[in-house]
């Protein structure tokens, strides 16, 4: 399945910050040695897990959301051309103005010159993945314009010129001793004598961040969705900065990738109720922005929408990857992530990290780009993110997808002009397994080498083809001992098949024992439920003891909990545990 | 009835015993057992190596070995194995052009069942000591491998079973839904991503107070069982299919650190 076929257009491949620079497996092994960090994100990812599981257990429905939100995004994917001129037409009516951007650059420059119109050196910004996939800031930086982050966990990041590591809580590397030094150091009238008490904190980030909100006559924002019948925007926020940055501004800039599009205003209803859920653990986010164009006298009247290509219709031509186009940035899949929980965010190079970023980065860039063709690998295909999606992306199927795309790239297949690369390790154990396990009497001679003791040693040409002998696998384990008999000779002698074929009259009516015992697994299951429950929860509290133990300072990891929840209680009024920033803002 | 039975590549080579016990569990039940002899790997390692043309041919010995026999059903002892059958060979065999090997993977894969779900859902077993005289002393936790547990929604089938062999001690493994880190060639791509996973089932897998720790894939116990014994550790894995094959008069021997034999011939 080549992507490019003669005769069509060349395919444009994402640019900006969602290349790796180095591989996931060096990056990992570092952040691994910073037991900290480990710590801290394993307490984070299952505090979120854990309520994420308890609101996605309320709804009855959920599996129906799910289903339903992944075949409303099929839908937007079969039609995208479609529906994107429908949006640009009814946005167009409506007073806004809609550009077309084919990557990073040209959606950077497009925001710069109406920057530009307006005279404006400053401007606000609500946390966007889409301008954290573009460099936005950085780039208007150069070009002197300082763009402020509005959002409380992005401006840390951000003040404290750093780089975010979650796409939800991009600060869930910080503790809030090293956020009050930042914020001494960054913000100009600050009280000198703040604690690091989370309260002071995001009272000193609201000072600091009301004063820009005032004066800034440009906002620019991300888009959770984009409603082509109506060419409403969307953005969903915990905080409110958003509906400060989407009102107060006169001119408002929305970066969108083209696959934020949902058909109508009504299908908006299904993933109102699958993203919060999902992101924050919520049952409602506290803030959902729509603006449907220009309203005379009230809002932005300078209405502006970047529509971002950068390598989606890329993805989009790859059939079992474009699935990854559907995903609404909740997050959850990094939370589940047993990879990510100890990798951390940074190690895969992207602004998308965890499961999501390891298919969408490569298939933005190609995984012909170097340095994101070690993103496929960085999973054990445990699943756990596929089950928690609520929009329903198969990752693990598109993690192994884009690993024979790999294959096929270095051994010069696939997209035009990919160079066969000199045969590596793994193309000389996959291909001595291959003869073996294509061949039965191969197999068997390679067997009975086994008790020659070839497995100990481990460099016996023989039986390297089985899963894990090599390097990295006697790093951490070591090898059974091998048997003196594989099964298949231990058959021959000592067993006998029957004849091949039978009479018909022997063979049995299988379904109709499937039919009869329909329901039974079942009822054993709930014949040991109630114990199994029991010693589940002994089991659980013994875990949590264990992580406690681990944990060496258990204060620092709910810095950014707390700090959120302070600003939260104090400046809106919700009752609400906000332990995010934006949702999932694209 | 006879079945067939799918050793898997891994058990046949490495976990033998498995095997047997599976064999000794389904001829006391009174089925015939045959052994397709021409049977190799499911395709697994390659395919989520990405090795899909290395894989392609693999899968088509895969679907001659068992196209070529009359048997009622097909059995392996591994749900990563069965799951490869359904969800990987037919894509493997269309990613090389060749419908009529996918729509034979697709029957051959609907005749292969998972040890519990064959032992539940077909043959009715739900009291192993009563139907099969299991009988195994010791305390046991188990690890709920991913493939059975997400892809093939296995449920609670084989701890289930495994609760009701006689003399056994249940021991509910913390973070039962964790991976262990193993993802076959994720274990030496990824090693140490792999093996902090692993290092953290081991953990979890020691504050049960067990004997040992048994599950439904062996690939996932000899990751275990590899980091437990570098650790020093006493805890062992097994199969479950070698505690249901163990009864009284025949029981499972335990024997040295990291091997378990059993003594079973088969009758
Ligand atoms: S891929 Fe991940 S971030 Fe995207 S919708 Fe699914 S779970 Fe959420």
């Amino acid at each position: 399945m080549t992507v490019t076929q003669l005769g069509m257009p060349k395919v444009f491949h994402g640019t900006g910050n969602i290349a790796a620079e180095e591989s996931f497996t060096s990056f990992a092994g570092r952040e691994l040695k910073n037991e900290q960090l480990r710590a801290n994100l394993g307490f984070a990812t299952h505090t979120i897990r854990d309520k994420r599981a308890k609101v996605v257990g309320e709804l009855p429905d959920w599996e129906l959301l799910r289903t339903a939100g992944s075949e409303i995004k099929q839908d937007v994917m079969a039609r995208l051309p479609e529906l994107l001129e429908q949006f640009e037409k009814n946005f167009t009516e409506r007073g806004g103005k809609v550009h077309w951007a084919r990557d990073a650059d040209e959606a950077n420059q497009i925001a710069l010159d109406i920057i530009r119109e307006q005279q404006a050196e400053e401007v606000i910004k609500i946390k966007s993945m889409a301008t954290q996939e573009t460099g936005l800031n950085e780039y208007l930086e150069e070009n002197g314009v300082s763009a402020v982050e509005t959002d409380l966990a992005e401006e840390i990041v951000q003040l404290g010129e750093d780089k975010p590591s979650h796409i939800l809580v991009p600060a869930i590397h910080r503790n809030r001793s090293e956020i009050r030094d930042i914020f001494l150091k960054k913000m100009p009238h600050i009280d000198k004598d703040i604690s690091d008490n989370p309260a002071e904190l995001a009272e000193a980030s609201r000072h600091h961040l009301r004063e820009k909100f005032f004066r800034n006559k440009v906002a620019i924002s991300g888009a959770n969705f984009g409603v082509a019948d109506s060419g409403t925007l969307s953005i969903v926020e915990s905080e409110g900065n958003g509906r400060m940055c989407l009102t107060l501004p006169d001119t408002l800039i929305s970066f969108m990738g083209i696959e934020k599009l949902v058909p109508t205003f009504q299908d908006l209803e299904v993933f109102l109720q699958l993203l919060p859920r999902s992101s924050t653990g919520e049952r409602m986010n506290p803030y959902t922005s729509m603006w449907s164009g220009v309203t005379p006298g009230d809002g932005p009247q300078n209405l502006h929408v970047i529509l971002m290509d950068n390598g989606r219709t890329a993805a989009l031509a790859d059939q079992v990857g474009r699935q990854a186009l559907h995903c609404i940035r909740c997050s959850a899949c990094m939370n589940v992530c047993p990879v990510y929980e100890r990798a951390g965010g940074h190690a895969y190079g992207s602004v998308y990290p965890g499961p999501i970023g390891a298919i969408l980065s490569p298939l933005l860039t190609g995984v012909e780009a170097e340095e994101n063709n070690s993103l496929p690998y960085a999973s054990s295909l445990c699943g756990a993110c596929y089950e928690a999606c609520p929009v329903k992306i198969n990752i693990p199927d598109v993690l192994v997808h884009l690993r024979g795309k790999d294959v096929d790239a270095k051994h010069g297949k696939g997209e035009e002009g990919n160079k066969r690369q000199a045969p590596d390790q793994m193309d000389a154990i996959m291909g001595g397994a291959k003869a073996m396990f294509s061949n039965s009497t191969l197999l068997s001679i390679a067997e009975r080498g086994l008790p020659a003791g070839g497995l100990a040693a481990g460099r016996d040409h023989k039986i390297s083809w089985l899963p894990g002998l090599i390097g990295g696998w006697t790093k951490y384990r070591d090898i059974p001992e091998p048997p003196k008999q594989a099964f298949r000779h231990w058959w021959k002698k000592n067993k006998k098949n029957g004849p091949k074929q039978r009479a018909a009259s022997d063979r049995v009516d299988v379904d109709a024992l499937i039919a009869k015992n329909s329901g039974l697994a079942e009822e054993l299951h709930r014949r040991h439920a109630g114990e199994a429950q029991e010693e589940r929860e002994e089991a659980q509290e013994q875990a949590a003891e264990l992580k406690k133990e681990q944990r060496r300072e258990p204060d620092m990891v709910r810095r950014e909990e707390d700090l959120l929840k302070g600003q939260d209680d104090s400046s809106n009024g919700t009752t609400g545990e906000g332990t995010s920033s934006q949702e999932g803002n694209d | 009835m006879r079945i067939a039975l799918f050793s898997t590549c891994i058990v046949d080579a490495m976990y033998p015993r498995v095997a047997r016990a599976t064999v000794d569990i389904l001829e006391r039940l009174g089925h015939e057992v045959v052994f397709p002899p021409g049977q190799t790997c499911c395709s697994q390692m390659h395919v989520n190596s990405g090795y899909f043309d290395d894989a392609y041919s693999i899968v088509k010995n895969h679907v001659d070995a068992f196209s070529d026999w009359d048997y009622d059903v097909a059995v392996a002892p591994s749900a990563s194995c069965v799951v490869s059958l359904g969800h990987q060979q037919p894509m493997i065999a269309r990613h090389a052009g060749d419908e009529g090997t996918a729509i034979a993977a697709e029957d051959v894969a609907g005749r292969t069942f998972e040890l519990s779900k064959l032992l539940i859902d077909v043959l009715g077993i739900t009291d192993a000591a009563e139907q099969l005289g299991s009988y195994f002393p010791h305390k046991v936790t188990f690890h709920s491998s991913c493939h059975g547990m997400r892809i093939m929604q296995l449920g609670t089938r084989q701890s289930d079973l495994v609760r009701t062999v006689e003399g056994l001690e249940f021991e509910e493994l913390p973070d039962l839904d964790q991976c262990c880190g193993f993802g076959g060639t994720f274990s030496f791509k990824n090693a140490d991503t792999s093996g902090a996973m692993t290092a953290d089932k081991v953990k979890n897998i020691e504050s049960t107070g067990a004997e040992m720790c048994t599950g439904g894939d062996v690939s996932c116990l000899m990751n275990i069982g590899g980091a437990l014994s570098r650790k020093g550790s006493d805890v062992t894995t097994l199969h479950f299919a070698e505690i249901l094959a163990s009864t009284k008069d025949n029981p499972l021997e335990v024997s040295g650190p990291v091997a378990l034999t059993t003594t079973t011939g088969g009758k």
